[in-house]
């Protein structure tokens, strides 16, 4: 009897990568609950698109680079690229930004670097941020008015036919989103005006924050704590992200008549949805536990920066490319102390 | 007394695996049959092998020494039963890599006569040296996996000791060894560390004990209070059960909070620790003279009928023992040897138990099931989370994987005690392990490299230099053959010209003739040193080239050859000259 000779440790945790993501995926089924349910449907065809195109590609790429498919697919990582940029984009943009979008992601962002764990760009947001700079006006008139502004809200079929077809009727249920009209209204008016604008409270003054974009931010939080739970992530990288943006709301822009005040920077933008499911992206961001402090730090910093005074008027995707640059050394800065040592090693290996 | 609040520290990192440990812990301890035949590894423990001082055919008593310690740091090996000495040959031994060594053989005749052999009375009043030499004696070697000398341990100057730590957490899963001679032999255990505070004399003494072992725990207590002696400075310390709680380093970190300091030893802090077992064989080595010849082993997994542990002799192949805990063969997939964490495999359950043979684990395929496929690694961080050295994993991978040494060792991958709570977690199913395992032997077989190309630096600047010594010792002879024949010149011209020429009419011609013959050999000589030093760059060219596997590796060595002819012709044309 001849025994196979396998090297320890035997045993090992049940799991693998497309388990990691499918959790990541569940996180984010209140989140999108959410969003259609206050911006109607748009989020579930864009996210239909995207998944489809997503896989198509991934299944091409990896046809092309001679790959078992059913092995690499069943990572569902595609999949999970796709609903994070399908997510990210305006529910009513046409069909063909969110393809665009999605095709660079999976071809160029990830494959082009390697694939999956070789990618030092954020491949959601690299797509993102490629139909952001391309095509401006599809990408900041797309955005959905809460569905409660709108008299008889917003069809499936309409849904389609503006994403699909004919945008005639866009206009009609369209609306800039809070952020960027507090930021373009803030240079002439108080606080007070702005806030007389329904999109913040309803209608009927039904919400606190920034009607719908609250609760769509707490479900986000809701999916983002569940990970940190089930240990997918750490808390670093999300609380000084948070941290960093709300000191600095509160530090610049306490005067909510002259900036964007701290409560619509944390529950009226991307900003949950970047903390917890974008700035998390493991493959992208700093893997030490200093560097995951600096590096969700460096996101909410840039996230206020670029809000603030830049043109965008939201920043996550732009925040989070800038951070995957530093990424690597931030990592050989930030290394912890080893057992037995008596302090960190700092920065690149000598050489001889 | 013992139990009283102690402040209990964590290591970083860890691990919670499923313990199966309650399938062997059903049935007492049970004294496995004894083996027609033991098969005894010289090496059993770390440090240089043992040296046989049996020889094929040589009767042997139980508890005779059959290989004695080579070194300090090497230990005795004992018949395990009266018998004969069959073979002392290369045979399977169980290691990691599956590697052979040297065994010694042994038909026992089922009579167990003793060698004569005796305990001391009085072992608390005897001084140091005479206990650490009864435990050098009894060849007893770390028994929870490691198989450091322990009398190596033991050694260490009481002066430098303060604390003396009994490590009982046998953290991994499935043994359950040191739990059930703890549940069965407390009383020992106690007296065994006794002795060590006689030879240590330590301040105090820590019992690291994984709350997992309630029975184990509570024997131990009970010991501890019916003992008549002095035993109030050992404390039972129960532990939370977490992977690698029983790794020496980090059994350390949780009783005291200290870090044993990097590629230091626990003495550096002022401590030394002894696994509970090793305890229990001192205790017997001392105080009944028994060397250490048996041991307990859990025999378990899914694929043996009657999980449970066996007083085994040491030399008892694994295939005995599975026949006796009812196991079916037929569904083994792997077979372990230690945990499922840190032990290895078998390739053959003929291979015996050695003094570190604490788990047996026969496993079908539905509990460990062939390694799942590598995934791409998404540097998710579980494995940093889970790693008790502090390390970064998911970096030491990426630099094992692209053999970048360097960085690799400037991420401390020598401190990684391959504990395997990383590859444990990898989501990807990445053999993380197994990658450090392979940087680490690069970067050892680059050290060796650096070290030879300087030796050989050295000894080609040595060459040089004589070579340069022996041309301006040959110019000089030169320079000072022509100062003499220009003094002879010279004489020669102040000398009346016609006498000499008569009377040295002869040797003219020869002094003639025999001016071009060193000349000759002069150049005979260069040509053989050129012819050399051709042959020499031939051969290392060749060398590059079959070691980059390079096509033109064939011509090379034609050339070689050439060169060499070449070098031969050019030896025997100045051997000639020489004649």
């Amino acid at each position: 009897m001849k025994l196979p000779n396998i090297s320890s440790p035997h045993a090992t945790r049940p799991g693998n990568t497309g388990t990691v993501m499918l959790t990541v995926l569940l996180a984010l089924v209140p989140g999108i609950i959410t969003l259609s349910y206050f911006f109607g449907p748009g989020h579930l065809i864009q996210i239909c698109l995207a998944s489809a195109t997503a896989v198509g590609c991934e299944a091409l790429i990896l046809h092309l680079r001679k790959k078992p498919l059913g092995f690499y697919l069943k990572d569902y990582s595609a999949l999970l690229t796709a609903v994070l940029l399908a997510i990210s984009l305006p529910p009513y943009a046409p069909y063909w930004v969110t393809m665009v979008a999605t095709l660079f992601a999976i071809i160029v962002a990830k494959h082009l670097y390697g694939g999956l764990g070789q990618n030092p760009f954020n491949p959601a947001m690299v797509g993102f941020a490629l139909v952001l700079v391309s095509f401006p006006v599809e990408m900041t008139t797309s955005w959905s008015a809460p569905s409660a502004l709108l008299e008889n809200g917003i069809g499936f079929s309409q849904a389609v036919t503006l994403i699909f077809s004919s945008r005639e009727t866009l206009d009609a249920v369209t609306m800039a989103t809070p952020l960027d009209l507090y930021k373009h209204q803030v240079a002439i008016a108080t606080a007070h005006e702005i806030y007389q604008d329904p999109i913040f409270h309803g209608p009927h003054h039904e919400a606190s924050i920034a009607l719908g974009w609250q609760w769509v931010n707490l479900a986000f939080l809701l999916g983002g704590v569940f990970l940190w739970w089930k240990k997918i992530f750490t808390w670093h990288v999300p609380v000084s992200l948070l941290l960093a943006l709300s000191l600095l709301s509160i530090f610049i822009g306490w005067d909510s008549d002259s900036y964007v005040p701290i409560s619509l920077h944390l529950f009226a933008g991307a900003t949950m949805l970047g903390a917890f499911f974008i700035a998390t992206d493991p493959v992208t961001a700093a893997t030490t536990p200093l560097g995951k402090l600096i590096y969700g730090a460096g996101i909410g910093v840039l996230i206020y920066l670029i809000r603030t005074w830049g043109s965008y008027p939201d920043a996550v995707a732009f925040a989070v490319l800038l951070m995957n640059f530093c990424a690597p050394l931030i990592d050989q800065y930030s290394q912890p102390r080893t057992y037995g040592h008596q302090k960190a090693v700092r920065g690149l290996a000598k050489k001889d | 007394m013992n139990m009283h609040h102690f402040k209990l520290h964590d290591f970083a990192g860890g691990i919670h695996p499923p313990q199966h440990k309650s399938q062997s812990t059903q049935a007492p301890i049970s004294q496995a049959e004894i083996p027609a035949r033991l098969i005894l590894a010289i090496a059993q423990h770390i440090g240089a092998p043992a040296k046989p001082v049996v020889k094929p055919g040589d009767k042997v008593l139980k508890g005779q020494i059959i290989a004695e310690g080579d070194d300090f740091i090497s230990c005795n090996l004992h018949a395990p039963t009266s018998g004969t000495v069959a073979s002392i040959e290369t045979r399977e031994v169980p290691h990691q890599s599956g590697m052979d060594d040297t065994c010694i053989e042994i038909i026992s005749d089922g009579q167990e006569r003793w060698v004569d052999h005796q305990g001391l009375d009085d072992y608390l009043q005897a001084d140091a040296q005479t206990l650490i030499a009864r435990i050098t004696q009894a060849g007893i070697a770390g028994m929870g996996g490691a198989g450091f000398p322990t009398h190596v341990k033991a050694s260490i100057p009481a002066s430098k000791i303060d604390t003396l730590i009994v490590n009982a957490a046998e953290c991994e899963p499935y043994i359950s060894s040191d739990d059930m001679l703890m549940r069965e032999c407390a009383t020992e255990i106690i007296k065994g560390i006794e002795i060590l505070q006689r030879i240590l004399r330590p301040q105090q003494c820590y019992i690291g004990i994984e709350d997992n072992k309630p029975q184990a725990a509570a024997a131990l207590q009970q010991a501890l209070k019916e003992n008549r002696d002095d035993t109030h400075n050992i404390h039972l310390v129960v532990i939370p059960t977490k992977y690698p709680s029983g790794g020496e380093k980090q059994l350390i970190q949780i009783l005291t909070g200290k870090e044993v300091p990097v590629a230091g030893i626990p003495a550096d802090i002022g401590m030394v620790c002894q696994n509970v077992a090793s305890v229990h064989a001192i205790y017997e080595a001392v105080a009944l003279g028994i060397p250490l010849i048996q041991r307990i082993t859990t025999v378990t997994g899914d694929a043996v009928g009657r999980p449970q542990n066996y007083r085994v002799l040491l030399g008892t192949p694994v295939s005995e023992l599975l026949r006796q805990a009812q196991a079916q063969t037929d569904k083994i997939k792997r077979l372990i040897m230690g945990g499922p964490m840190m032990g290895f495999t078998l390739a053959s359950p003929h291979i015996a138990i050695t003094k570190t043979s604490n788990c047996i684990i026969a496993a079908s395929a539905q509990t460990l099931p062939d390694p799942a496929m590598e995934q791409a690694c998404i540097r998710c961080g579980m494995c940093s989370e889970a790693c008790p050295a502090q390390l970064l994993p998911q970096q030491l991978y990426w630099f094992a994987k692209s053999s970048n040494l360097e960085q690799a060792q400037a991420h401390n991958i020598a401190d990684c005690i391959e504990c395997g709570a990383c590859s444990y977690v990898c989501p990807s199913n990445i053999p993380l392990v197994q990658y450090y395992r392979f940087a680490k032997g690069e970067i050892k077989q680059a050290q060796r490299d650096k070290q030879g190309s300087e030796q050989a630096k050295l000894r080609f600047d040595t060459r040089n230099a004589r070579l340069a010594r022996e041309v301006a010792e040959k110019d000089a002879k030169r320079k000072a053959r022509a100062a003499a024949a220009a003094k002879k010149q010279a004489a020669k011209k102040a000398a009346p010209a016609p006498a000499t020429n008569l009377s040295k009419g002869e040797p003219a011609p020869v002094a003639a003739k025999a001016e071009p013959a060193p000349l000759k050999k002069e150049a005979l000589k260069q040509k053989v040193l050129a012819a050399q030093t051709r042959v020499d760059k031939a051969r290392e060219r060749l060398a590059m080239a079959q070691q980059q596997q390079l096509e033109t590796a064939g011509a090379l060595e034609l050339g070689l050859n050439k060169q060499i002819d070449k070098l031969t012709l050019a030896q025997k044309n100045l051997e000639e000259a020489n004649r």
